[in-house]
């Protein structure tokens, strides 16, 4: 542990203090998509503080104000900024809490991927051979796939397989799982390439001969000196993995319209579409929107920063 | 050559094999069949009698085998929800997403390769950065968004195009087609704008980087030392020895149609084999379910192993380079 304890704050004072910190600071795209993001993520994390109503809570939710339209149009009231659904909820709110479930199964999903991502690619960098050929010719099948065919293949054949009555209880968690085993792929490619050649480092070779245990150079010593890559794909993964929410919630096969996600949202309020009541569908997708594109041109800021090479 | 293609055959197989088991094994959620089958006075050996008759009583693997010998045979079943052979609704749902998805890969190679060429050509200009920030908000959307933006405005706004459905279909021996009417056309405009916007951005990103790349190689300049004019330099050449990872790309891209037509299909409610399939899982339709699954895996083992031949019959380094470099690729 005690060299863990050493490297880590090492690995992220020279993220935060160093060139990234200075990039940052010269790049306006990555300044207003910064503050887009934060926007959007603090909306959500303090949903219960922010949000001027309660769209889950029935006592307050009236059916009289169903279908309102926004403040600023005829017939809106300045109570429900951006106008209400059919069944009275206060959209800016439901989109509050929308996001906060999106943001949730997107960050989960990740943390998912990058785990199982990161084992595959150590354990098949590191031991070789079998493991290795059995790992990443998964992979390579696994890729010929689009992620997002896979994540809703597993999806649906989960969906069919659990029970009804445990299904939505524990929708968030089949997501979680189905977008992750979806994202693995990139993460184990790119772990193993960085262990196959952190191994013959000369730093490997020295713990080694002074007998470290093989799973702790692992962890301890190669583990730390292969995150950088990891960093950057994650930030770029966390857009796909919120925009493969978005789209099995809109198909009908994510989370369930008792806790709406953002995709959720948009599905219901499709709906309305025709009859003209756009606020319903459009807020929610623009807010998506603004979170996918701000939270894309992040992971590409931070990709050109970290890669100088790649520009 | 040959022990590659083998490889790759053996992986394809596989790869089959494992779909169809999980296919297979979605039929073992559903409970016991025999009593959705008999009454409930039916007697115990009435019951293993029936059992008997349907093979339920032979061990899982040889069911399986069976499964997929009935299943090469294009035979799935009944649709739990529409009590028809799931084969026939395929066929039946099969021309919708393939027409769908073929003018979605045309619109994107027809409007992408210009746009690409384009960019790479005059990297400066104006309409090159509109290009290129239009691409990454083509990227970043989520295909459902964009279907939706376009019926808010094209269908609900405007009222130019039809919002869902396929207008009017000819039918053509058991092939369905809406290329043949005025109304199938428009119709079929916005899903395939729609689903080819992704393909579209991708096409133009990819030919401008292989565009920039080649118009670097000294092979271009002494093209220009020689005189040539403007107009062959640039697609005689450049745009020639981009066409390579353009085509394998575009081959590849394919299977990714076939897998967002899941989605534009659901937004503009188009006849096709996706939405059948998201209604397949809305309603535990595992006959359906299942032949889908399969026949979507065989479209992917079947396009990604033409693809991989192609390239090795394209670019003879591969032919070359495959043994020394056995192993990763």
């Amino acid at each position: 542990m005690a060299d863990r304890a050493v490297s880590h704050p090492g690995f992220w004072r020279r993220l935060f203090d160093g060139d990234l910190a200075w990039s940052f600071r010269h790049s306006p795209v990555a300044m207003v998509s910064a503050l887009v993001a934060a926007a959007i993520i603090l909306g959500a994390v303090f949903a219960g503080l922010v949000a001027p109503h309660n769209p889950f809570d029935l006592s307050t939710v009236s059916l009289l104000d169903a279908l309102d339209p926004p403040s600023w149009m005829e017939g809106g009231t300045a109570d429900f900024l951006l106008g209400t659904d059919s069944q009275g909820r206060d959209m800016l709110s439901a989109i509050l809490f929308g996001s906060r479930i999106s943001l949730l199964v997107g960050a989960l999903s990740v943390v998912f991927a990058v785990t199982l991502g990161v084992a595959a690619g150590l354990l098949a960098g590191w031991l070789g051979g079998a493991v290795d050929a059995v790992i990443m010719r998964l992979a390579d099948v696994q890729l010929s796939f689009p992620a997002i065919l896979v994540a809703l293949l597993i999806d649906g054949v989960a969906r069919t397989a659990l029970p009804h009555d445990v299904q939505d209880r524990i929708a968030v968690w089949v997501l979680v799982i189905s977008i992750g085993l979806s994202g693995w792929v990139q993460f184990a490619r790119t772990v193993r390439g960085s262990v196959l050649v952190e191994r013959n480092k000369e730093y490997v070779q020295a713990a080694r001969i002074i007998g470290v245990a093989p799973a702790r150079i692992l962890v301890g010593h190669v583990l730390p000196n292969v995150l950088t890559p990891v960093l950057v794909i994650a930030t770029i993964y966390l857009a796909n993995a919120i925009i493969t929410e978005a789209t099995l919630s809109f198909l009908g096969v994510g989370v369930p319209p008792t806790q709406p996600s953002l995709g959720t949202l948009i599905r219901v309020g499709n709906s309305f579409l025709f009859s003209g009541e756009w606020w319903i569908t459009l807020f929610p997708a623009a807010t998506l929107a603004a979170l996918i594109l701000s939270v894309n041109l992040l992971g590409d800021w931070v990709r050109d920063a970290l890669n100088p090479r790649l520009n | 050559m040959l022990v590659h293609i083998a490889q790759r055959l053996v992986q394809s197989i596989i790869v089959m094999l494992v779909v169809a088991l999980v296919a297979f094994a979605l039929f073992q959620f559903v409970g016991d069949p025999i009593n959705a089958l008999v009454g409930q006075d039916t007697s115990q050996a009435a019951r293993e009698a029936l059992r008997h008759s349907l093979g339920l009583d032979s061990p899982i693997p040889l069911q399986f085998l069976r499964w997929v010998g009935r299943a090469v045979q294009g035979e799935f079943g009944l649709s739990y929800q529409l009590a028809r052979p799931v084969g026939q609704l395929i066929l039946e749902k099969m021309p919708a997403t393939l027409e769908l998805s073929f003018t979605a890969a045309l619109l994107a190679l027809a409007i992408g390769v210009p746009m690409g060429v384009y960019t790479g050509l005059r990297r400066e200009s104006w309409l090159s950065r509109v290009f290129l920030a239009g691409s990454l908000v083509g990227v970043s959307l989520p295909t459902f968004l964009i279907g939706i933006l376009l019926i808010l405005v094209f269908a609900v706004w405007l009222r130019w195009l039809p919002s869902f459905g396929r207008g009017g279909v000819v039918q053509l021996g058991w092939w369905s087609t809406g290329f043949l009417t005025l109304d199938g056309w428009r119709s079929l405009l916005m899903p395939a704008i729609t689903l080819a916007l992704y393909q579209l951005t991708l096409t133009m990103r990819l030919v401008r980087a292989e565009m920039l790349e080649v118009m670097r190689t000294d092979y271009i300049k002494f093209a220009r030392a020689r005189g040539l004019t403007d107009r062959a330099v640039n697609f005689g050449h450049a745009l020639r020895n981009t066409l390579v990872p353009v085509v394998t790309v575009v081959g590849l891209q394919l299977g990714q149609l076939i897998a967002f037509a899941i989605i534009t299909e659901t937004v503009f409610q188009w006849p096709g084999m996706g939405l059948m399939f998201i209604q397949a899982v809305a309603f535990a339709d595992i006959p359906v379910m299942s032949a889908y699954l399969v026949l979507v895996a065989f479209f992917f083992v079947v396009i990604n192993l033409a693809v991989d031949l192609l390239y090795y019959l394209i670019d003879p380094r591969l032919r070359l380079g495959a043994e020394a470099a056995s192993g990763r690729g």
